[in-house]
C-alpha cells in the first residue's frame, strides 16, 4: 500500500513537471526563460548550462538513493556491517564536484566581467556626451524617471530604447533603494541611494516586434514600501529609425503643447494650476532632479500604460486622478492637490491624453 | 532543594521553569517559545499566500502585506528556527557529551530568557502601532523611511534577543571544550555535538555585526545619528554588509545543527556508524569557515563590481563541496544498512532530495552572471525554502520526533507523525518548486499582488495550495502532541532500540543530574560499542560520589525584563513631546544593571546531591 502511493506520487510528480515543461516558459513579455536580448541569452545560455550539469548531480544522487531505498530496508534484526569510510570513494565525490564547477566557474566569471562592461558609455567626445544610447534611469517611489542625456530629454514610466544595440543606463534612486529589471531583456542592477550604478543591455529586434506594441514589462525587484508591487514601469523597444525619430519629436515639444478642444483647454487650466508643480510637459532636462518631483508627462498620450501597469484608458485616468491611494497606496500624489469634481477630472483626462508626440 | 521527582502544584511548575537552570528544562522553554512562533510564523505565511493565491486579491493591504512578510521571515528565523535549534542542544549535546549541564546554568537560563523578552517584544509591535515594514533584512534606506515604531521594535527586539543567542553560543563552545565525559576525545564526539560546537563558533562570530548594524540603526532612528543617511555622509551599502556578514553565517547556524541531527538518524535507524566521519567533521568545519567568506552573494546586484562578484561566486560554489561530501556520506551510510522508516528516519530520507534540490539551485545563484535574473525573484524564494524548510525544518520535525522520548518520557505516535510527514512533505513540494518558474517567468519576491495577464495567475494557485497541505500537517503535530501528552505510556532509556550515543543510555526523561557516575567513553558511537560487548550500559569512570549543581535563580529573568522595559523607553523616547521615554529607559537598564549586581555581590555555590540520595535512586543515572 505504502509502496503503491508512492508510486502513484511520483507519477503525480512526474506528470506536473511535463506539464510544467510543455506549458512554462511563461509570457515571452516578462519571461527570463524567453530572451530577448543579448544579455538575458547570456544568462539563459548559463542558466541551461548550469541546469546539465546539476541535473547530471541529481540522476547520480537520485541513482544512489533509490537503490538504497529499496535494497536495504530492515529485513531482519541481523547488525549490519560497521563501516568507517572509503578514502577511494571519498575522494570520487570531492574531486568530481570540484571538476564541475570549475566548468561551471569559468563561464560565470568570463560572463561576470561581459555584463559590466560599460566602458563605451565613460569616454565622452567633445560635447560631453558619449557616442553610445545612454539612458538615467531615476527610481522614486513608485515611478520611474528616463532622461537621455545625450538627447538632452526626460520621459517616464515608459522606456524607450532602439533595438538591437547596446544601450548603457546609468542607475540611482533619489529616495529608497529599488530594482530596475526587464526580465525578458536581461538581469537586474540596483537603484542605491548612495551611488550612481551602471550596466547595459540590448534589445532584439525580432523579438521585440513579436511582442505587442513592442513592449516588454519592466518591474521594480526591491522592496521599497506599500506599492513595491505595482512599481512596474515598461520597455518600448523600437528599431533605430523609429528611435531617432521619436527623439526628434520629443525634442521638437520645447513649450507645453496647448489643448486644442475647449474641455481639453478647461484641463490644461487645471493642470497649469495644481499638477504642473511637479509634472513637467516638456521634455528638456534642464530643471534639476529634485525639481522633477513626478513623472513627466510630455508622452503621456502615447504611452500604452499608466501609472506603470494599468492599460491607458480614460476609465483608469479617472480612477487614478480620482483616488490615487486606491491603485498606489502609499504613492506621494494622494493629497497634494485639492479635490476634483468629475467635470474637471473629464476635463484634465481629456487634456493628458491629448499630450502626445507621435501620431 | 536536593529532593529528587516530587509532584508539585500549578504554581510551583510555573515558578520552577522561570527560575530553572537545568539545561534540560530550559531545552523544554525553548521548545515551547520557538514551537509557539513558528505556529505565528506559519500563520503569517498562511496570509501571504491567501492573499497570493488569486491575481488582485484584497485580503489584505498593501502596508500591511509588508508587515506580514517582514514578522514572517524574522519570526521564522531569530524566534522559530533558532530557538528550535536550542532547544535540541540544549536538550541532547551535554547529555550527548556525558555532561551533567552545560558550562554555564546561569546563563543559559539568562540567554533563554533575553530570546524570550526580545520575541516577545518585537511581536507586541502588532499591538503597539504596527510591525515592521522592511523586510527581515531591513535594508537601510526603505527602514530609515519606514515611518511609525515597526522598525524599532524590530532593532530593540532583535538587539534584546540576538544578546541572548550570543550568550547561548558562548555557553555551548566553553561546554563542548570543557565538559566532555573522560574518554570522550573531540574524534569521538557525536556529529550533532559536532554541529552544534561549530555552530556555536559561527554564532559566536557572527552575531556581533548584527548587534553592531543594529546599534547603528538604533542611533539613527531614535538618537538622530546619520550612519545610513547618504545626505548627511553615511552609506545605506554599509548595511547591507553588515547585515549579510551576519546573515548568511546565519543559514550555516541553522542548517549544520540540522545536518547534525540527520547525522545521528542516519546512523540510528540504518544500524551503522556514521560514513566517512572524519570527512564529515572536515565538510562542517570547513561549510562553517567558508560560511564567513560568502556574504556578498548576496549583493550580487548592488553594484560590487565584476571583481567582487567574480571573487565571492566562486568562493560561494566552493561550499558545494563539503555540502555535497555529506550528502554521499549520509546515503552511504544507509548503503549496507537495515533501514527502519521510522518518522524521524522518514523526515531524513526526504531531506535528502529535498535538500539537494536547494544545493543545486544554490549553486545557479551563485554564478553571479545568472544570478541577476534570481536575484530578489521568487526564484530565490523557493531557494532558500528548499534550504530552510527542506533542510532546518524538516530537520526540526524529525528532531522532534527522534527526542521526544528522551526529552518527555513518552513516544509521539508513529502512525500520525506520518501523516504529518506526507502531508507536510507533499505541501513542500508544491508549494514551493512552482516558485522558482514564478521567479524565472518574471515575478519579483516581496510583492503584495500581481495583475492579471502576466502568466503568473494558475501557479500561484497551486503554491497557495500546497500552504494548505502544510498548515494541515501542523495541526495534526499539535493534537498527536496532546494527546501523547495525555497518554504518557513511559518508556525506557533506549526507545528507538538502536540508540549510538550517550544520550540514549539514561532514562528519559533523564534525571536532573543526569549521570549518576559519568560514563567512560571508549570510541565513537560510546552507547553502541558497549551493546555489541553485550552490556546493557555504560561503564562508569568514576566510583559513586556526592553531586554538585546550581542552584535556581529568578534573576535571568528580571535582568531580560530589564531589557524589555528599557527597550519601551527607548523606542518612545524620540516621539515628539515625549517625557516619560528617558526615565524608563533608565529605570529598565537599572533593574539590568542591579539584577547584574546582586549577581555579582552574592555568592551562590549551588548544593550538593549526597552519595546516599543517589544511591537510594538507584533506577535512575548510569547503570553501572
Amino acid at each position: 500500500m505504502k509502496r503503491l502511493l508512492k508510486g502513484r506520487l511520483s507519477f503525480i510528480f512526474l506528470f506536473a513537471m511535463l506539464t510544467l515543461i510543455l506549458s512554462g516558459c511563461g509570457e515571452p513579455f516578462l519571461s527570463t526563460l524567453q530572451p530577448a536580448g543579448e544579455v538575458a541569452r547570456t544568462q539563459y545560455d548559463l542558466m541551461l548550462l548550469s541546469v546539465v550539469i546539476m541535473v547530471g548531480v541529481i540522476i547520480v544522487v537520485t541513482a544512489i538513493f533509490l537503490i538504497v531505498l529499496f535494497k536495504f530496508r530492515r529485513k531482519d534484526e541481523s547488525i549490519p556491517k560497521q563501516v568507517e569510510g572509503s578514502h577511494k570513494l571519498e575522494i570520487i565525490w570531492t574531486v568530481i564536484p570540484i571538476l564541475l564547477l570549475l566548468v561551471l566557474a569559468v563561464p560565470t566569471v568570463k560572463a561576470t566581467f561581459d555584463l559590466a562592461d560599460v566602458s563605451p558609455m565613460e569616454e565622452t567626445n567633445e560635447d560631453g556626451k558619449t557616442d553610445v544610447t545612454t539612458v538615467n534611469v531615476r527610481a522614486n517611489l513608485y515611478w520611474w524617471e528616463f532622461e537621455y542625456p545625450n538627447e538632452e530629454i526626460i520621459t517616464s514610466q515608459e522606456l524607450v530604447v532602439p533595438t538591437d544595440e547596446r544601450v548603457y543606463f546609468n542607475l540611482i534612486a533619489s529616495d529608497v533603494k529599488h530594482s530596475f529589471w526587464i526580465p525578458a531583456v536581461g538581469g537586474k542592477m540596483d537603484t542605491n541611494t548612495d551611488n550612481v550604478n551602471k550596466f547595459w543591455l540590448s534589445f532584439d529586434g525580432d523579438k521585440a516586434g513579436e511582442m505587442e506594441d513592442n513592449i516588454f514589462y519592466g518591474k521594480c525587484a526591491e522592496l521599497c514600501g506599500p506599492s513595491h508591487a505595482l512599481m512596474d514601469f515598461k520597455v518600448r523597444a523600437i528599431p533605430r529609425d523609429q528611435f531617432d525619430q521619436w527623439v526628434g519629436n520629443m525634442q521638437s515639444v520645447t513649450e507645453p503643447v496647448a489643448a486644442e478642444s475647449a474641455t481639453a483647454q478647461q484641463g490644461q487650466e487645471i493642470f497649469n494650476n495644481s499638477c504642473i508643480g511637479c509634472h513637467a510637459v516638456t521634455p528638456a532636462n534642464t530643471t534639476p532632479e529634485a525639481a522633477r518631483m513626478a513623472p513627466n508627462l510630455t508622452n503621456f498620450g502615447d504611452r500604452e500604460h499608466i501609472i506603470g501597469y494599468l492599460e491607458n484608458n480614460e476609465e483608469n485616468i479617472k480612477k487614478w486622478l480620482n483616488d490615487p491611494e486606491s491603485l498606489k497606496p502609499g504613492n506621494k500624489m494622494t493629497d497634494t492637490y485639492g479635490d476634483l469634481s468629475d467635470e474637471e477630472i473629464d476635463a484634465l483626462t481629456q487634456y493628458l491624453t491629448g499630450l502626445k508626440v507621435q501620431d | 532543594m536536593s529532593t529528587l521527582a516530587q509532584k508539585k502544584g500549578f504554581g510551583a511548575t510555573i515558578w520552577d521553569y522561570l527560575t530553572t537552570v537545568d539545561h534540560k528544562k530550559i531545552a523544554i522553554l525553548y521548545l515551547i517559545a520557538g514551537g509557539f512562533f513558528f505556529l505565528v510564523g506559519g500563520l503569517e505565511a498562511m496570509f501571504i499566500r491567501v492573499q497570493l493565491a488569486v491575481p488582485n486579491n484584497d485580503f489584505v493591504s498593501a502596508g500591511l502585506y509588508n508587515e506580514i512578510l517582514t514578522m514572517h521571515g524574522t519570526t521564522m528565523i531569530f524566534l522559530a528556527a533558532m530557538p528550535l535549534v536550542f532547544a535540541f542542544m540544549n536538550a541532547i549535546m551535554p547529555l550527548q557529551i556525558g555532561a551533567r549541564d552545560v558550562a554555564f546554568p546561569f546563563l543559559n537560563s539568562l540567554g533563554f530568557w533575553l530570546f524570550f523578552f526580545g520575541g516577545v517584544f518585537l511581536n507586541l509591535s502588532w499591538f503597539l502601532g504596527g510591525a515592521p515594514d522592511a523586510g527581515w533584512t531591513s535594508y537601510a534606506s526603505l527602514s530609515l523611511a519606514s515611518e511609525g515604531h515597526g522598525i524599532d521594535f524590530y532593532v530593540l527586539g532583535l538587539q534584546i534577543s540576538g544578546a541572548g543567542t550570543l550568550i547561548g553560543g558562548i555557553n555551548f563552545l566553553v561546554t563542548i571544550i570543557n565538559m566532555r565525559a573522560p574518554g570522550m576525545t573531540y574524534m569521538r564526539m557525536p556529529m550533532f555535538t559536532w554541529a552544534t560546537f561549530v555552530t556555536s563558533a559561527l554564532i559566536l562570530f557572527a552575531f556581533p555585526p548584527l548587534t553592531i548594524g543594529l546599534f547603528l540603526m538604533l542611533f539613527d532612528r531614535m538618537f538622530g545619528a546619520n550612519f545610513f543617511d547618504p545626505t548627511m555622509g553615511g552609506n545605506t551599502i554599509i548595511w547591507e554588509h553588515f547585515f549579510w556578514i551576519f546573515g548568511h553565517p546565519e543559514v550555516y547556524i541553522l542548517i549544520l545543527p540540522a545536518f547534525g541531527i540527520f547525522s545521528e538518524i542516519f546512523a540510528i535507524f540504518s544500524r551503522k556508524r556514521l560514513f566517512g566521519y572524519s570527512s564529515m567533521v572536515f565538510a562542517t568545519v570547513l561549510i562553517g569557515f567558508l560560511g564567513f567568506m560568502v556574504w556578498a552573494h548576496h549583493m550580487f546586484t548592488t553594484g560590487m563590481g565584476p571583481i567582487a562578484n567574480a571573487i565571492f561566486a566562486v568562493a560561494t560554489m566552493a561550499i558545494a563541496v563539503p555540502t555535497g561530501i555529506k550528502i554521499f556520506n549520509w546515503l552511504f551510510t544507509m548503503w549496507g544498512g537495515s533501514i527502519q522508516f521510522t518518522t524521524p528516519m522518514m523526515y531524513a530520507v526526504a531531506f535528502i532530495p529535498s535538500f539537494t534540490m536547494g544545493g543545486v539551485t544554490g549553486v545557479m545563484l551563485a554564478s553571479a552572471a545568472q544570478d541577476y535574473q534570481y536575484h530578489d525573484s521568487y526564484f530565490v524564494v523557493a531557494h532558500f525554502h528548499y534550504v530552510i524548510v527542506g533542510g532546518v525544518v524538516f530537520a526540526l520535525l524529525a528532531g522532534t520526533h527522534l527526542y521526544w522520548p528522551k526529552m518527555f518520557g513518552t513516544m509521539l505516535n508513529e502512525k500520525m507523525g506520518k501523516w504529518t510527514f506526507w502531508l507536510f512533505l507533499i505541501g513542500f513540494h508544491l508549494t514551493f518548486f512552482i516558485q522558482h518558474f514564478l521567479g524565472l517567468w518574471g515575478m519579483p519576491r516581496r510583492i503584495f499582488t500581481f495583475n492579471e495577464g502576466q502568466g503568473l495567475d494558475a501557479a500561484n494557485a497551486v503554491s497557495t495550495v500546497g500552504a494548505f497541505f502544510m498548515a494541515v500537517s501542523t495541526i495534526i503535530l499539535l493534537i498527536n502532541i496532546i494527546m501523547t501528552s495525555i497518554k504518557n505510556e513511559k518508556v525506557g532509556s533506549d526507545p528507538w532500540g538502536d540508540g549510538r550515543t550517550l544520550e540514549w543510555a539514561i532514562p528519559s526523561p533523564p534525571p536532573f543530574y543526569n549521570f549518576k557516575q559519568l560514563p567512560l567513553v571508549r570510541g565513537l558511537d560510546a552507547l553502541w560499542i558497549e551493546k555489541m560487548e553485550g552490556k546493557k550500559g555504560m561503564t562508569p569512570a568514576e566510583p559513586l560520589g556526592d553531586i554538585h549543581m546550581p542552584n535556581n535563580s529568578i534573576i535571568p529573568f528580571v535582568m531580560s525584563s530589564g531589557l524589555f522595559v528599557a527597550a519601551f523607553g527607548a523606542m518612545y523616547h524620540a516621539d515628539e513631546g515625549n517625557t516619560w521615554g528617558i526615565p524608563v529607559l533608565i529605570i529598565g537598564l537599572l533593574i539590568t544593571l542591579g539584577s547584574m549586581l546582586v549577581r555579582s555581590v552574592k555568592d551562590d555555590h549551588g548544593y550538593h546531591i549526597h552519595k546516599e540520595e543517589l544511591v537510594d535512586d538507584d533506577d535512575k543515572g548510569v547503570k553501572a
